[in-house]
């Protein structure tokens, strides 16, 4: 019998919900130095801690918006993907019950919010990978806002407009763009998932995996690693900062991956998280669940 | 920082611009998408007949609106069982989504000020120097923080019908923190910044790889 995992998950729920990581906290700490005493942009960003300390203290969600659930399940061969889904579903419902989770599942045809987060079979969204039978099994947790998710662009180069080929100087070019386009309105400070080839459904997807990994943590190649470090430096230029209030905090991090293309197409998505970028881990060894 | 209750004059309104951070406290109402485009179709462009209890909430809405302040913001409702709410997330959510009808709604309730992020666009902005009115910028995602500065929740509108984010809810405030992006003199600091950071874009995207 497989073990039941609903309230493993639901901790998992609430702990994305309501306790911002570590890194996320302290990159934005180290953000208020560069701000002017006294200006909107040291305002926002104090406020925007003490309201991440307040959350975590009191396990309400950081965000009204709780955000899309993107779960990505690493499960042992022979564990039964079937149970696991269902298991994540009723989390998500108790989770929206104990308002961790505020309902976001709106039928799009009929306008009708479910009121539990579950809607069809892509609310929430869950993507399993099979690891190995001795393999932990670990289930990932992102929370993706709405206002962060509507400034998210593709842009299929050549662009002209932008004067950006199909190279990397190209790319550079569009997610500068991009960020400029999204002002303040996703909620800066952001970070910045990008994917480079693909189609247009798959390049989205991957702008949104990269989120996964911690800030700072940069693409082993070196050249995609140092237009990562680039790009947030030249973001940050723009003077949006939080809010877009003005100031020098626009930009947190940038990540990057590749991916493979059609000779035909040359996309790149920019997938913008805002600072209430929460994600969460839940690793299973044996009896052992370990949440970071 | 300066402290405003609300209901708002059309004086206070006046002595307001871009870029100050002011304190909020009184009645206010949430109100998104759903109910935008409620208001609009139904009391403004009349293209849809009223329905149900809506001409009842329509006048009781219009006293809290008048000189009032509407919050774009979809909150996280504890006590739904009960009865017994209690605003547990209320951060802003993003308002240009509502920038086709806003304008139309501001003139129409005589609103003096709507809260959200992201800030608005042409057609909201001559809507603040015609009613006169003011958009105020909140801390987006800051919604525990915003939360607490709920003293009471005094009813809710449209619950059954919208959803826990998209009903109105009306609320009691106390020291709402707020910074004036866009004023009753036709200033709009969205459109300034968006204009500087422009400038700044062309230059890097001269520069060469
Ligand atoms: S963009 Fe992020 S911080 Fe802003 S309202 Fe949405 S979820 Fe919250």
């Amino acid at each position: 019998m497989q073990r039941d995992y609903t309230n493993e998950i639901l901790e998992l729920i609430r702990r994305t919900s309501s306790s911002l990581p570590k890194d996320v906290e302290e990159r934005l700490r180290a953000s208020i130095e560069k701000e002017e005493p006294g200006s909107a942009a040291r305002g926002a960003l104090e406020t925007i801690l003490k309201n991440v300390e307040l959350a975590r203290a009191n396990s309400t969600p950081i965000c009204q918006d709780t955000g899309t659930p993107i779960f990505y399940v690493h499960y042992p061969e022979g564990m039964s993907t079937r149970k696991l889904r269902e298991q994540i579903r009723a989390a998500m419902a108790e989770a929206t019950k104990r308002s961790y989770m505020r309902p976001n599942a709106v039928d799009a045809i009929y306008d009708k919010n479910t009121g539990n987060n579950l809607g069809g079979d892509d609310f929430p969204y869950i993507h399993f990978e099979e690891v190995d039978a001795d393999q932990p099994l670990v289930i990932e947790l992102m929370l993706k806002g709405g206002g962060c998710e509507n400034v998210g662009r593709q842009y299929s180069l050549p662009d002209n407009s932008l004067g950006a080929g199909r190279d990397l100087a190209g790319v550079r070019k569009v997610v500068l763009d991009a960020v400029q386009k999204a002002q303040g309105q996703g909620c800066a400070p952001g970070i910045l998932g990008v994917s480079i080839g693909g189609d247009r459904g798959s390049s989205y997807i991957k702008s949104k995996e990269v989120l996964f990994s911690e800030i700072g943590a940069r693409n082993p190649d070196p050249k995609i690693a140092e237009l990562e470090e680039r790009l947030t430096k030249e973001a940050n230029e723009l003077g949006i900062g939080p809010m877009g209030f003005g100031g020098k905090t626009t930009v947190l991090d940038t990540k990057i991956t590749g991916m493979h293309r059609l000779p035909a197409s040359y996309f790149v998505s920019v997938s913008y998280m805002c600072w209430a970028y929460r994600r969460r881990k839940m690793t299973v060894k044996g009896e052992e669940v370990k949440y970071d | 920082m300066r402290e405003i209750p609300i209901p708002i004059s059309d004086e206070v309104i006046r002595s307001l611009h871009a870029g100050d951070p002011v304190l909020l406290s009184g009645v206010m109402m949430t109100g998104r998408d759903a109910v935008h485009k409620w208001m609009h179709d139904t009391f403004i462009k009349k293209t849809r007949q009223p329905q149900g209890n809506d001409l009842r909430v329509y006048e009781e809405i219009k006293k809290i609106l008048d000189h009032g302040v509407l919050y774009h913001c979809g909150p996280v409702v504890s006590g739904l069982d009960t009865k017994e709410y209690k605003f547990v997330a209320a951060g802003p959510t993003t308002s240009i989504r509502e920038e086709p009808y806003q304008a139309d709604v501001m003139r129409h309730f005589n609103i003096k000020g709507v809260i959200g992020k992201g800030g608005m666009g042409a057609k909201t902005l001559q809507g603040c120097v015609d009613t006169p009115g003011v958009y105020f910028h909140a801390i987006g995602g800051a919604a525990a923080f915003l939360a607490q500065t709920v003293q009471k929740v005094l009813g809710v509108y449209k619950l059954e019908e919208f959803g826990v984010p998209e009903a109105m809810w009306v609320i009691e405030v106390k020291n709402f923190p707020v910074v004036v992006t866009m004023d009753a003199h036709g200033v709009s600091q969205h459109s300034t910044l968006d204009e500087r950071s422009r400038k700044v874009l062309d230059e890097l995207l001269a520069q060469p790889y």
